[in-house]
């Protein structure tokens, strides 16, 4: 068994994967079930691309999508309670627009791939091989020399999404009354207590 | 075909070689959790069991195996068998990566730290479907606490290791122990140069592992026991081994990554002890695994609010800071990476 | 002013490693813990445990009958009948019973009891392995008075100045 054989029987596996737990994504019917398989989907995508040798993309999109966003997903989801009727009540009426719409997209993708597949070779070689490093390595270097400007821009919108987010959903209320934290635990004994030394004092006389 | 048949089987041998010791670790870190913790309440801990009370452990093993597994009405089965599973499998894979000598490592791979970014912050996913599938108020409640701290603790745990990464300059664990070899032996580590940094990393361990004072997500005293209320029996034992075995892990991490791994605080010069090995690599684990049941015996638990506060508003912008000056140590030279 | 000051105190952790501190010196301190079946914590010998009842050094048991720990039991733990005794006719108990479940072990018997007869010993290591074993008869305290009176004796011996 050569070890590109061995390579392609992975390559398949891991998109058979994906491609099956993509389908149970739109097809589950619990929402966590859902919202699971577009986890395992992360993940085989995560090792088609560790066949491809980009371990770096593969091991981030682990780190972010699967570890991070896909937790904030569950997170949500787990806190709702949909009603499942109503969420197929349109599915009958809006079928014929979607359909059109996924036409349109499935058009779109064929013509855009055959369209390259027309002007460049199908895969060039591995520019990180070809010079002699890692794949972070090579990556690292090309981000930060060659694709400066749109890398630090990029992260520019996304700061500005950041914020964007905390702006429009931050909103003080009155009559609310919140914690502050840092206020309660910079709190010293001296603050809340009043420690009063006094001699000792005979009770008057003849009071009663 | 043989020659591949026989890799195989070698690797198997050489995984059995590292899970094996862990699952015995975390037996005998169990105890001495509870003898460490019975010495500082002033209490003997376990001394009835074995020689010292040395067998509590696989009395208990024996005890939680041989018990009812209950599953409570309406749970979601499938997801509460597989949420233990999802528990121990990242904390068990992410000891490929871990070099415990010099070449000693079942998986040498460039992104290594990448690697035990992503195993960490998978295991989050077993405690949110045990919270979700066991179908109740209290472990619901532990889950949620225990996916915004994970988060939240992560940030500022990948930032610190990326000041690592800029001194070390690479993402492989074998690489950044030798790193910190030096002639001056302790002050080589990268403890010194990224002091806050090393700080920030092992509270946020401990905060990751889900261990006292940020074990909220347990909670004994306000939700019963968070996310594995309703486990019992072996299914229980398994979130119970994959909680030591994180902890072990974050040890042997801290030590690889501040403390110079297998490298020894004393020059070469001094003989033997003054020669890097394995056995510096376990010194300096334990004493981070003592820590562990330290904090756990001194400190109350935080509040949530507190524990979000101390992740967002202190350890991620000291820690996006201290990344700014590893960059200027390492760009100006002030301090020798590699011995 | 101070608000920097207490930030950068806090950020020096000084507090945590007070309290670890702590807990460190508290680690090598001796311990209190009892290893209970080898070791016992010293006991007062006023203490007031299972119920006991005695006799005279010539074997003739004190209890006269008189039902004054009946009466003065705030638990009504103690049941007494009496008849005269078939061979001298002298008043006697046919019956002595105190459920041991209701029993608060206050000492009023022993306080009440004007011939020294009931007494609460200092023995508290005791069970019950079947229903209504909890009701001690007669015989089972007569029994438990002869074989501890030197203790008990001992102990009344020792209290007897401050009565």
């Amino acid at each position: 068994m050569n070890p590109q054989l061995l390579e392609l029987i992975c390559f398949y596996a891991f998109a058979a994967v994906a491609v099956v737990s993509a389908l149970m994504v739109i097809t589950l019917r619990n929402s966590v079930h859902a919202v699971l398989s577009l986890v395992l989907t992360f993940f085989s995508v995560a090792s088609i691309w560790l066949l491809a040798q980009a371990e770096f993309l593969a091991l981030a999109l682990i780190v972010v999508y699967v570890g991070a966003v896909m937790v904030l997903f569950l997170f949500v989801v787990m806190m709702l309670d949909i009603n499942q009727e109503k969420v197929r009540e349109g599915f009958i009426r809006y079928l014929p627009v979607g359909i059109v719409v996924a036409a349109v997209m499935l058009l779109e993708m064929l013509a855009l791939i055959g369209l390259r597949a027309m002007h460049v070779a199908v895969m060039g070689p591995n520019p990180a091989t070809e010079a002699g490093m890692s794949n972070i390595a090579w990556l690292g270097q090309a981000l930060y020399t060659r694709y400066l400007l749109p890398f630090e821009v990029a992260a520019l919108i996304l700061t500005v999404g950041l914020v964007a987010a905390v702006v429009l959903t931050l909103r003080h209320k009155a009559i609310a009354r919140h914690q502050n934290p840092s206020e309660q635990v910079r709190v010293r004994d001296r603050d809340r207590v009043r420690i009063v030394k006094m001699d000792a004092e005979r009770p008057q006389e003849d009071q009663a | 075909m043989a020659a591949e048949l026989w890799l195989v089987f070698w690797t198997l041998l050489k995984i059995l070689a590292i899970t094996i010791p862990v699952i015995l670790a975390v037996a005998m870190f169990v105890y001495w959790e509870r003898k460490v913790i019975g010495w500082m309440h002033v209490r003997m801990g376990p001394n009835k069991i074995g020689p010292l009370g040395l067998f509590q452990a696989f009395a208990d093993v024996v005890k939680l195996l041989l018990k009812e597994v209950v599953v409570p009405a309406n749970a979601n089965r499938f997801l509460f068998f597989l949420a233990p599973l999802l528990a121990l499998v990242p904390a068990l894979a992410a000891w490929a990566v871990v070099p415990f000598g010099q070449g000693l490592v079942l998986a040498n791979v460039n992104a290594g730290v990448l690697y035990l970014l992503a195993m960490s912050s998978l295991g989050v996913y077993g405690i949110i479907l045990a919270g979700w599938a066991s179908n109740s108020r209290y472990a619901l409640l532990g889950a949620m606490r225990s996916a915004a701290q994970v988060i939240s603790y992560e940030l500022a745990m990948g930032m610190a290791l990326i000041c690592v990464l800029v001194l070390a300059g690479s993402l492989n664990l074998t690489a950044i122990v030798d790193a910190q070899a030096g002639p001056k032996g302790l002050f080589d580590w990268f403890w010194l140069p990224l002091l806050p940094v090393f700080v920030i990393y092992w509270i946020s361990g401990v905060a990751e592992t889900n261990r006292a004072p940020f074990d909220v997500a347990e909670g004994e005293s306000e939700i019963v026991a968070g996310f594995h209320v309703e486990y019992s029996g072996s299914a229980f034992a398994i979130f119970f081994l994959a909680e030591y075995a994180n902890m072990i892990l974050i040890s042997f991490l801290a030590a690889v990554l501040f403390l110079g791994g297998w490298l020894s605080p004393f020059p070469v010069s001094w003989g033997w002890i003054g020669t890097p090995g394995f056995g510096w690599l376990l010194v300096k684990a334990f004493v981070f695994s003592f820590l562990f049941l330290w904090f756990r015996a001194t400190f109350p638990r935080y509040r949530y609010d507190q524990i979000m506060r101390l992740g967002w508003k202190v350890f991620i912008p000291i820690t996006i800071v201290w990344v700014l000056v590893a960059g200027c140590m390492k760009y100006f030279g002030w301090v020798t990476i590699g011995g | 002013m101070s608000r920097i000051t207490s930030y950068f105190k806090s950020l020096l952790l000084i507090e945590m490693f007070k309290g670890m501190g702590l807990t460190i010196r508290y680690m090598f301190q001796p311990k209190y813990t009892m290893r209970f079946p080898m070791e016992h914590i010293p006991k007062s010998n006023r203490f007031r445990g299972l119920h006991a009842l005695r006799r005279y050094p010539n074997g003739e048991e004190r209890c006269i009958a008189c039902k004054l720990c009946e009466a003065v039991c705030p638990a009504l733990a103690i049941t007494i009948d009496s008849a005269p005794r078939a061979s001298d006719g002298q008043r006697r108990t046919t019956r002595y019973d105190i459920d041991l479940f209701k029993c608060i072990y206050c000492g009023f018997c022993e306080e009440s009891c004007p011939v020294d007869s009931i007494v609460e010993t200092s023995i508290h290591e005791y069970h019950f392995e079947q229903r209504g074993e909890n009701v001690v008869t007669k015989q089972q305290l007569l029994a438990i008075g002869d074989r501890f009176e030197q203790d008990i004796a001992a102990e009344r011996a020792q209290d007897a100045a401050y009565r």
